[in-house]
């Protein structure tokens, strides 16, 4: 695990308003320029743009909503419509660099194994997600008894996308579990800048997001 | 209609063949000099190709977009048609502001080898007999038209199409293009199509073209020479094709069980449904403008196609020298090219890392989705060729309308 205090913050990070955008900017840098990339669950394309523009990389996209998908080709992106849980299956052994999973890690159906898809997709596995373990959310779950309502998770438990959350350290241990290494770590606060301290259970009880980069063990 | 058989009107016979020797549109002839070499191991000659064309050729010859039509499509994409007097079967992607734009792009339709609206076909003459080829023509497979489009490209002086685009059989061509000319195809837009014929698109050909041969007016493929027409075989070739054309929703949408200008059975075998009325308007005004020996040409190509066969059963090794951007399209309630082929196309794409876009677009129009005016295939193709177009350098639309429009 890398200590946050090794992690070189992205300049535009601090100055973001819209958290989602930080996330988009925080996985931004988790990529090396020029470098092949798969964005799973991609929606409008925006990261797949950033990457695009800012670092030049050759990127490609799953997206499931047809309106994604349309905006996606619209803007001259290379992107099916497909879902996370099925069609990574169809990709050869590393193919790409880096394959992305945006906030979309806790809709799919069977997260381990899309995860051990991924990092046979890609070189790297970079997988950023809502942490449930989240002292709001704690909160919520500990004197209100009701199924949590965040910004960042604002459906009710019968509507939501969301059906398997899990906390930063829940995530931690599955990386362990299948076998991989994390070599960057992020976790965001509640302004949308990044935690200064990096101990797990900092990051599990006021990180709202978690960023993580993932790879192999050689 | 009468009875519970298909009737026709003899004078509308010779309306289809008039175009197979003067056809209106423009033709390029190919001599002894210029044989197609025919995947059946044999060379023909001569060969003439009829095609249209619309919009006009950039300088830097970049903007040139081949349209390959389906099984009984032609060269008619966006003008009147000839025969029929309808607006072209693609009117509604091709044209002025559509997304395959005649003000941006220069735009190619010619009719298949094998076909019957003036490209040469088993009711073109046969020089070496003075009689039409009728069953002497060989077997044309999806290759073997897409060679002869070759041919028709060179001749226009175009090195490399910005796009090649169509559904169906019109799909098929678009993959024999990647596949055989990678460094000539800028992109690709292969609708709702696939990359071989299954068993069951197979089978479904077959009861075609059995219902054309069985017809005591087919003569053994020389109802030409007898001044007969198998319409009746031919009818009911079209009238079960139609079918797979449509999803079961649609029909039943539609049609449902009402009854034809009756308000109950009649007990007889007359058309009392509304289904079985449109499936033999459907098969009648088909025989108006079709061939038969063609429908047994172009049927037979359909199934010849594997395109994975040539490459060592390998799809993903039938697209490794292409660079070309893909833009998949399939209709969810298409049962006839269903989402998993396109879907087998896009898999095949990815493993060689190629550029492809996919859409399965939901409709409950089934195949016939791409002959429609679907608002998400509109959208879908428009967004793809315009990031193509920019990414080719070609220049925005004119504004003016209609431009070079020639047929």
């Amino acid at each position: 695990m890398t200590r946050a205090d090794d992690v070189n913050w992205p300049q535009a990070a601090a100055s973001q308003e819209n958290p989602a955008r930080v996330d988009l900017l925080l996985v931004a840098d988790m990529v090396e320029p020029g470098s092949r990339v798969l964005d799973v669950g991609c929606g409008d394309g925006a990261l797949l743009r950033l990457l695009a523009e800012d670092k030049q990389v050759d990127g490609r996209g799953i997206e499931l909503s047809q309106r994604g998908v349309n905006d996606c080709v619209a803007k001259g992106l290379s992107v099916i419509q497909g879902d996370a849980d099925t069609d990574l299956a169809g990709y050869p052994d590393n193919a790409f660099d880096y394959v992305i999973l945006s906030q979309t890690l806790q809709a799919t159906h069977r997260p381990r194994r899309v995860l051990e898809e991924m990092l046979r997709i890609g070189r790297y596995a970079i997988v950023s997600f809502p942490n449930f373990g989240h002292w709001r959310i704690r909160f919520q779950v500990a004197f209100g008894g009701r199924m949590p309502l965040t910004r960042n998770l604002s459906c009710a438990w019968y509507e939501t996308p969301n059906i398997h959350f899990c906390t930063i350290q829940d995530f931690i241990a599955l990386v362990r579990e299948i076998d991989a290494i994390i070599e960057r770590g992020v976790a965001i606060g509640r302004s949308g800048i990044p935690l200064r301290y990096s101990e797990p259970w900092i990051w599990n009880l006021f990180g709202e997001q978690g960023v993580f980069r993932l790879t192999r063990k050689r | 209609m009468i009875g519970g058989s298909v009737q026709f009107a003899p004078a509308s016979k010779a309306a289809g063949l008039r175009e197979v020797d003067a056809p209106n549109s423009l033709v390029v002839h190919f001599g002894a000099d210029q044989p197609l070499k025919m995947e059946a191991g044999v060379l023909l000659s001569p060969l003439t190709i009829a095609y249209q064309t619309y919009g006009e050729l950039n300088a830097s010859k970049s903007n040139a977009i081949l349209i390959c039509h389906a099984l009984t499509g032609d060269q008619h994409v966006a003008n009147t048609h000839p025969i029929t007097g309808k607006p072209g079967w693609w009117h509604t992607m091709v044209g002025p502001g559509r997304p395959i734009d005649t003000n941006r792009y220069f735009v190619i339709a010619s009719n298949v080898v094998g076909g019957c609206m003036g490209t040469t076909g088993p009711a073109s003459l046969n020089p070496a007999t003075g009689r039409p080829y009728g069953l002497d023509l060989p077997v044309v497979t999806i290759k073997d038209m897409v060679r002869a489009q070759a041919m028709l490209i060179d001749h226009l002086g175009i090195d490399t199409l910005f796009c090649v685009a169509g559904g169906s059989m019109g799909g098929m061509q678009v993959l024999q293009w990647v596949a055989s000319y990678p460094e000539r195809v800028f992109a690709a837009m292969p609708i709702a199509t696939a990359a071989r014929h299954s068993s069951q698109n197979i089978a479904f050909h077959e009861v075609g073209r059995q219902a054309v041969m069985a017809d005591p007016d087919w003569r053994q493929g020389r109802y030409l020479e007898e001044g007969v027409i198998p319409t009746k075989g031919l009818a009911v070739a079209r009238m079960a094709a139609h079918i797979t054309y449509l999803s079961d929703e649609v029909l039943q949408s539609k049609f449902g069980r009402k009854l034809q200008d009756r308000s109950a059975p009649t007990f007889s075998f007359d058309a009392d449904f509304q289904i079985e009325n449109y499936l033999r308007y459907q098969g009648t005004s088909f025989v108006d403008r079709f061939d038969a020996n063609s429908y047994l040409y172009v049927t037979r190509a359909c199934d010849y196609f594997d395109l994975a066969a040539d490459y060592g059963g390998s799809l993903a090794y039938a697209f490794k020298d292409s660079k070309a951007r893909f833009c998949v399209i399939s209709f969810n309630s298409d049962w006839l090219y269903p989402t998993q082929a396109s879907r087998a196309i896009v898999h095949a794409l990815n493993a060689g890392g190629a550029s492809v876009s996919f859409v399965d677009i939901e409709t409950d129009r089934g195949h016939d989705a791409f002959l429609l005016d679907t608002p998400e295939l509109i959208s879908t193709s428009r967004g793809f060729l315009e990031a193509a177009a920019r990414a080719r350098g070609i220049a925005p639309a004119k504004t003016k309308t209609g431009a070079g429009f020639r047929s």
